[in-house]
């Protein structure tokens, strides 16, 4: 069964990319593709100059695909490709939600070898599937979301030529996230991490003609890459501790470990400590966390069902995943969870900052969530692991909502995404409306719906912990509790309410097909569901029987978070109103006040507006230092050293060689005896003056 | 058999004396019907050298020796005069379209072929200083006047006395060192020699270096090399070929076997020298030769070039080293002959054309002799899996474990320079546009090119037979 859940959805990728090569062959069977290359340049250049008319001001996405109602057939074939997949998908979902019931509630945890991966020395290593409640809980996550968002794409990308190839992809991702959370030792949960990595990359970078998808697609690479090198230092750090990569018995040897130092560049670090650092590096990037979140707004430029699946729900949550799984290090290194609480803190806070004053739908969404995974990594600082799962749990399928809504909305729009020149359109779209709704109010945390109940146990945690930045990831996560409201209601406000602001899109729009309804109902009830019957197992009295060996939670947080004073529970409620006020205040009653208040404050404004300058800080500091060494290298390093003083300056002194000793040959008689005469005279007087030895 | 003359077996010259006998029978027969039997004549040559070969090969097994010591006849000796012969015979089919020519039936010329052969024989027997100097002036001789055959050409009797001139210079020397050594040791035979000859006296060192600069004429080592490009651009191409093969394997011969046998109480000494032409000669031929435009001027760079490389070898000083030198001479009269036998037939419209760049474009005209050309360029650079990697491999083998680091690494870069040449040739041939097609290859030089192409390109699938058969003949040195 598990066997079947994990593969499926790599059969039906290999079945869909088949189906994408043939299909792009049958389009262009001579392989020759100078013209249809150079038709769709043009589109990308048109497309292109309509961003440089906007300028950089982050709201010129409208026109992003306007080449796929290019009469480009689509390939041969691709309904079916579409629906091997989604079938697939939905099997695969079936069998984890049957999975899920075995394993946490039935408590059947599984060990499956598949085969010997490695076997080098002392690197032992196996292809293990490990599902235990933890694994469970992911396995859910990714194949309902994964399956609704297959669904969901059939409609959403029906006018795209190279369907199949998308949804090879997207069945790709699926299949390397289950890689990653079934993972039983480190290596592998790597090859699952880098493979989401590269499903992002080929995701974000999807219309490849544009450039500026191509540019966010390696901008997420990149970014990640920082990530990477620290989770896989830390891979290192754990092998040279405990002589394994192996979760098992790292885990057993892990309170062996406390108080041991490694040697880190003459600086004698508490081993423990840096390895969960360096650990969390790796979250930061893959989760987008404070520093390195720079990516995840800019991977909008892919499909909206990508943002979705990749963006929100699955891949951004492998980061809080992995500290989970590495619970029983982070348990005994409480100076990286104080980071962990840190930075998680600082990411709710700052991508909510951001995300009051953007005006691309998509990127709210995208700030939003990044702000949410904050949340979940100051659950993880105090230990309360099983509190950030749950909320992992809800935001899937309520951020998963919006973004599917918003992908609804862009429909409908004409893949407009920009929300000033929305408005009015919740008699249009009915549906998409209330389903926006739903999410919005589980986003924010409106009482009972299942962000409420993962929020507040957030808040609740870092209330009662005892940690070094307890006070400040309260303090922070309040105030984000406000600003995630007010944003949130500001989209609904500006896309639903008030006037519309571009007629001729308003009178266009309409519903989206079934295939993209149905997805946006079941995560609607979803939102609802995921909340309060799960309570108890993740952040109530069942935690330790639910999670059982999957996590070392923090052992008396739990208990903490039910002795807090009353008032504790109401403040993140009040703050939803207060926001929910604020922003109905701003964007129904008085328009005019927030204009207002930016002309104010212009500052301020234009800090929210460009990000805390962010892009540009890096833009300075690493950016233009790397292309600057790579100018150096190139230009003086290869160019006039290397290339000077080797190659083409050797090549050169031969030559000058070659013309001396040629010249040499003069052709007369007597210079040939001079040197005959000469040489035997230099061997002579280098033995006279016993230069030789005697 | 028992043969003798004054007390002296005769046995183990009878090859010689077959040789020299015939070539007097095959001159009676030149002189008595003119210049019309310039065919025959050449012909008979070839046959004489191949029985001569065959009863090099058929002498009683081990080492024979006579005139008191002057004559040596071992395994070394067989090992390289059949080599000799082999080459001398190559060239002489490959002289055949040469001889053919109306204005140039020279029935003389295989006769001294002949005698030059003679003389390289008696040169790689040699035991001691007397019938040294014997065999190389009778092998030079005849060297001269073959250099100067195409009597009408300035360049070709120019070419002649250069080499004269300058080879009488050599000899001078050599004979002079000869006399030196003589004072010092009281002795002309090498056994004699190497039994006095235990200190570096600076005396008998003299002598030392004033033999070793004749013999580095012979093998056109630096800084005794200046005669051999314009020499090889002179003279006819069959002589080039000769001049590039047989005597350098006698002239090699009777260089290792004097530093070897003679004087192996001063190794240190003669190594020196040994190193420093070797350099010379690895660096020089290599820079040298990027800067020509005749593909025989080139090719006589080449041939110094590996003299150097050979030498190497010998500098080494060890069984090992000589070992290593016999593989790379044999290896490098294969490659040689099989290049001539290209350059032969580089004729546009019955004219020869000599210049480098009528090699452009030979892929596309006559792609099996680019193909073959090609190979020996390669191996002639020394890149695997080619005969001419292997002869370099022994060589500086043997120079690393003798601790000659330096000279191992110089060599290296000196055949990366070299390779340089060689495969410009290779990327004219295959890249460029053709100048033009070459007229089509004759039936024999055909049979010398399949041999020494198949030679070169297979030696690595069975090694044996040469790497054994020159253990054997470096052997019989210590």
């Amino acid at each position: 069964m598990i066997q079947a859940l994990v593969f499926l959805p790599l059969i039906g990728a290999l079945i869909a990319g088949f189906i994408a090569i043939l299909g792009a062959h049958g389009r262009n069977p001579s392989g020759d593709e100078m013209d249809h290359a150079h038709d769709d340049h043009g589109h990308g250049d048109a497309s292109a100059h309509a961003h440089a008319a906007h300028g950089h001001d982050d709201h010129g996405h409208d026109d992003h695909d306007d080449h796929h109602h290019v009469a480009e057939p689509a390939a041969l074939g691709s309904r079916a490709a579409e629906l091997i997949t989604a079938g697939l998908l939905v099997v695969s979902a079936v069998l984890s939600w049957m999975t899920f019931v075995d394993v946490a509630f039935m408590h059947h945890d599984a060990r499956i070898v598949l085969l010997n991966w490695i076997n080098s020395g002392d690197l032992q290593l196996s292809w293990t599937l490990r599902v235990d409640t933890l694994t469970a809980v992911m396995l859910v996550v990714v194949t309902t979301v994964s399956s609704l968002v297959h669904i969901y794409s059939l409609g959403y990308m029906e006018d795209d030529p190279n369907r199949p190839r998308f949804m090879a992809y997207l069945s790709l991702f699926t299949f390397m996230m289950l890689m990653l959370v079934t993972a039983d030792n480190l290596l592998q949960l790597f090859f699952g991490w880098e493979g989401v990595g590269l499903a992002s990359y080929l995701l974000i970078g999807f219309w490849f003609k544009k450039p500026s998808a191509n540019a966010a697609a390696i901008k997420a690479f990149v970014v990640n890459r920082v990530g990477d090198f620290g989770f896989l230092l830390g891979i290192f750090a754990l092998f040279m501790l405990v002589g394994s990569t192996d979760l098992d018995t790292i885990f057993a040897s892990a309170p062996g470990l406390t108080g041991k130092t490694i040697n880190f560049f003459g600086w004698h670090a508490d081993a423990l400590t840096l390895t969960c650092l360096l650990l969390f590096v790796g979250a930061m990037g893959k989760s987008a966390q404070f520093l390195l979140h720079t990516w995840l707004p800019d991977a909008m430029e892919g499909p909206t069902p990508v943002s979705a699946l990749i963006h929100a729900a699955t891949m951004v949550t492998a980061g809080v995943f992995m500290v989970a799984r590495m619970s029983p290090l982070f348990e005994l290194a409480p100076n990286a969870q104080a980071v962990v609480m840190l930075v998680g803190a600082t990411t709710a806070f700052f991508a909510a900052t951001i995300g009051l004053v953007q005006n691309d739908i998509k990127r709210i969404v995208a700030y939003s969530t990044c702000s949410q995974l904050g949340y979940m990594f100051v659950a993880l600082g105090t230990g309360a692991y099983s509190v950030a799962m749950f909320h992992l749990f809800t935001h899937a399928f309520f951020k998963a909502l919006l973004f599917l809504g918003s992908g609804s909305v862009i429909y409908a729009m004409h893949h407009e995404q920009d929300i000033r020149k929305m408005g009015g359109l919740w008699n249009k779209i009915p549906f998409t409306y209330a389903m926006m709704t739903i999410g919005t109010l589980a986003l924010t945390g409106f009482p009972f719906t299942a962000g409420y109940f993962s929020k507040d146990a957030i808040i609740e945690a870092a209330y009662a912990s005892h940690t070094q930045f307890a006070f400040y990831g309260f303090l922070m996560t309040v105030v984000a509790a406000l600003l995630t409201s007010f944003y949130s209601w500001r989209l609904v406000f500006k896309t639903f309410h008030g006037e519309p602001h571009d007629k001729k899109h308003y009178d266009a729009a309409h519903e989206a097909p079934l295939w993209m309804l149905v997805p946006l109902a079941v995560l609607g009830i979803g939102s609802f569901a995921a909340g309060f019957p799960f309570k108890e197992l993740f952040a109530g009295h069942h935690v330790g029987e639910f999670f059982r060996e999957s996590l070392k939670m923090n052992p008396h947080i739990i208990e903490e978070m039910h002795h807090i004073p009353g008032w504790v529970p109401y403040v993140p409620t009040v703050m939803m109103v207060l926001g929910f006020l604020i922003s109905y205040l701003f964007y129904v009653r008085k328009p005019y006040l927030p204009v207002e208040l930016a002309n104010q404050h212009p500052l301020l404004y234009k800090f929210l507006l460009n990000k805390w300058y962010f892009d540009e800080l890096y833009e300075i500091i690493f950016v233009r230092p790397a292309k600057w060494i790579g100018h150096f290298l190139w230009k003086k390093g290869d160019g006039m050293i290397i290339d000077g003083l080797g190659p083409d300056g050797i090549s050169a002194r031969v030559l000058n060689i070659t013309r001396g000793v040629v010249k040499l040959q003069t052709g007369y008689l007597y210079h040939y005896a001079f040197a005959m005469l000469i040489g035997v005279a230099g061997l002579i007087t280098w033995f006279i003056f016993g230069l030789g030895g005697q | 058999m028992t043969i003798t003359t004054a007390g002296y077996s005769l046995l183990p010259v009878l090859p010689e004396l077959m040789l020299a006998v015939g070539a007097m029978v095959l001159l009676m027969i030149g002189a008595f019907n003119g210049p019309k039997v310039t065919g025959l004549v050449t012909t008979l040559a070839v046959c004489l050298l191949v029985v001569v070969g065959a009863a090099e090969i058929m002498l009683p097994a081990g080492k024979h020796v006579t005139f008191g010591g002057s004559f040596i006849v071992d395994d070394y000796a067989r090992f390289l005069k059949v080599l000799a012969i082999i080459a001398s015979a190559v060239t002489l089919i490959l002289s055949r379209e040469f001889l053919a020519d109306q204005s140039r039936r020279i029935f003389e010329y295989a006769i001294l072929v002949l005698l030059s052969t003679l003389g390289m024989m008696v040169l790689i027997s040699a035991g001691d200083l007397i019938m040294l100097y014997l065999g190389l002036e009778l092998m030079s001789l005849a060297l001269y006047v073959v250099a100067a055959s195409n009597r009408d050409n300035a360049k070709s009797t120019e070419a002649g006395l250069k080499y004269f001139v300058l080879g009488a210079l050599s000899s001078g020397m050599l004979l002079y060192g000869a006399s030196m050594i003589y004072g010092f040791t009281g002795t002309v035979s090498f056994a004699g020699i190497a039994a006095e000859a235990k200190t570096g006296n600076i005396g008998l060192v003299f002598g030392l270096v004033f033999l070793l600069a004749g013999l580095c004429f012979k093998v056109s080592a630096v800084p005794f090399h200046m005669w051999t490009p314009d020499v090889y651009e002179g003279a006819p191409t069959p002589v080039t070929a000769f001049f590039a093969s047989a005597p350098k394997v006698a002239a090699l011969a009777v260089f290792t076997r004097v530093t070897l046998t003679a004087f192996p109480g001063i190794v240190v000494q003669w190594q020196q020298v040994v190193v420093f032409v070797s350099l010379a000669s690895m660096v020089l031929g290599s820079f040298a030769a990027i800067g020509q435009t005749n593909i025989k001027r080139l090719m006589a760079y080449s041939s110094i070039g590996h003299m150097g490389f050979a030498l190497v070898g010998l500098a080494a000083g060890t069984q090992e080293g000589a070992q290593g030198v016999l593989v790379y001479i044999a290896i490098y009269v294969a490659m040689t002959l099989g290049t001539f036998a290209i350059i032969l037939t580089m004729k546009r419209n019955g004219q020869p054309v000599e210049t480098i760049k009528d090699f452009a474009g030979l892929s596309r005209t006559n792609p099996i002799i680019a193909f073959f050309f090609a190979m020996f360029l390669f191996s002639l650079a020394g890149v695997p899996p080619l005969a001419g990697f292997f002869g370099k491999f022994y060589v500086f083998m043997a120079a690393i474990k003798s601790g000659l680091f330096v000279l191992a690494v110089v060599g290296v870069l000196a055949s990366v320079v070299g390779a340089f040449y060689y495969l410009s040739i290779v990327k004219l041939m295959y890249f460029d546009e053709p100048v033009g097609k070459l007229d089509p290859m004759r039936v024999e030089l055909r049979t010398v090119l399949a041999v020494a192409g198949l030679f070169n390109v297979l030696f690595f699938v069975y090694p044996a037979p040469l790497v054994s058969a020159a253990a054997f003949a470096a052997k019989s040195l210590f």
